[in-house]
């Protein structure tokens, strides 16, 4: 067994994640200074539209993090790890802060742009029950007692929560559909767009710096339960 | 074959506790009568608003009462560890899953011959002549609802507070379930002007087939010990 998922003694992990956690800061805040002030406004849409450079950043930051529960789900279905399973709930938090974040920044966006705080088109709707998905995986893990257990009920849920992504998407399109159709590198201007992409570069690496940093502290916290229950 | 005899043999001992009990298909059609007054309440006696709402109020109906005969899905089992005494049997754990697929799907859909013409009679629609593709529908759904529902069933009666977990976790995942069977039965009793039912049919068969395939494939995981 791998009991604390090898958590790094001392500074030497540190150092890595420091590093990457100024480089986050420098990137987010060049990002923020450059989608606020540098970019000029839309001419539809006026200011309002640089939420977007948030906006998308976000949503990618969610799909990227429930993406690497799945995957770390797969892995410890498969290995049976208990690091995987640290990996996948750390990511599992930052997802879920950053999808509600998404939504809360859409709906921002969408008040002056549609008119409405909220609609059921397509894109929306399967973000907000993404959300709840994971939520619902945050929540198997927090009624789930012995460690085994909650990782291997937990990765279950975080594999057939992703499966369920795509067709909850496609039935909801069906459904009804009005969101502004996605940006595309043609649809925007250079600048619009090189000011997105520093973005989502800046808030990708955060996602890693986050994940690292709440997986060493999920790691510390595995070793202080089995300490605390007896269980090597 | 093996595993198909191993299922029957679930599926038969379930229904024979519920045939010699009756349980839960009593409790259940009451209950399911009731969600069907309740939503007549909230919504008024209005009966063209009814009518139109017919298949989302009869869908949510479904849904709620299959959701309390979810929970008590491996009630039987729970006492004098049952549920070990069934793993231990040599053979396909997963027989065990799907015998409990069948024996939900089963219970829901004699609900369910209850509960359309029920509504129908509430709602003032006339279900009669769209008998045969509405079976079809209520077959489609109850699957895809059974087949979530009963693997979240199994993995939720571990946890604490089951009785929340079990809803929180599988509502979400019966989003496409719901729409597909919801506009389904819409359109059908609306005679399928625009042609647009084959694709809801689809997403439902899509569906069951995607998850029945899953999770009978990850069932062994969530019964270890």
């Amino acid at each position: 067994m791998d009991p604390g998922g090898g958590v790094p003694s001392g500074a030497s992990g540190s150092r890595w994640s420091r590093g990457l956690g100024w480089a986050a800061l420098l990137l987010v805040a060049a990002g923020s200074v450059v989608g606020l002030l540098v970019v000029p406004p839309d001419a539809l849409q006026g200011q309002v539209q640089r939420l977007m450079y948030v906006h998308v950043p976000t949503a990618w930051l969610g799909m990227l993090a429930f993406f690497v529960v799945f995957v770390m789900s797969i892995l410890y279905l498969v290995q049976r790890r208990s690091r995987w399973d640290l990996v996948a709930a750390s990511s599992a938090e930052i997802g879920v802060v950053f999808t509600a974040l998404t939504l809360a920044l859409g709906s921002i966006w969408g008040r002056p742009t549609w008119g409405v705080w909220w609609t059921w088109d397509p894109r929306l709707t399967t973000t907000a029950i993404m959300l709840v998905i994971y939520v619902g995986y945050l929540t198997v893990r927090s009624f789930a007692d012995d460690p085994e257990k909650r990782a291997r009920w937990s990765a279950v849920v975080g594999v057939l929560g992703f499966v369920n992504v795509p067709i909850v998407y496609l039935s909801v399109y069906w459904w009804r559909s009005i969101h502004q159709p996605p940006s595309t590198p043609r649809s925007m201007a250079t600048e619009f767009l090189l000011a997105l992409w520093l973005n989502v570069l800046a808030f990708t690496v955060l996602y890693v710096w986050l994940l690292l940093r709440r997986y060493r502290l999920a790691a510390a916290e595995r070793t202080l339960e089995e300490q605390r229950t007896g269980v090597p | 074959m093996e595993l198909a005899r191993r299922t029957w043999a679930i599926l038969w001992k379930d229904l024979l506790i519920e045939a010699r009990t009756k349980q839960g298909v009593n409790a259940m059609l009451f209950f399911a009568a009731l969600v069907l007054f309740l939503f007549s309440f909230a919504i008024g006696p209005d009966p063209a608003l009814l009518s139109r709402l017919a298949g989302g109020l009869l869908w949510v109906g479904i849904v709620f009462t299959g959701t309390l005969s979810l929970s008590r899905t491996f009630q039987t089992e729970e006492l004098a560890g049952g549920l070990r005494g069934l793993r231990l049997y040599p053979g396909e754990v997963r027989a065990i899953y799907l015998g409990k697929v069948a024996g939900n799907v089963t219970v829901l859909l004699a609900v369910e011959a209850v509960l359309f013409p029920a509504a129908a009679v509430l709602f003032q629609v006339d279900m009669w002549p769209h008998a045969p593709a509405l079976a079809g529908i209520a077959v489609l759904g109850t699957l895809g609802f059974s087949v979530v529902g009963t693997f979240y069933a199994a993995l939720a009666v571990h946890l604490r507070a089951r009785e929340l977990m079990l809803p929180l976790l599988l509502f979400p995942l019966l989003v496409p379930v719901l729409l597909g069977a919801v506009n389904a039965t819409d359109l059908i009793l609306a005679g399928d002007p625009l042609g647009r039912l084959a694709g809801w049919v689809r997403l439902l068969i899509g569906f069951d087939v995607v998850f029945f395939v899953v999770c009978t494939w990850i069932f062994p995981i969530v019964l270890e010990e």
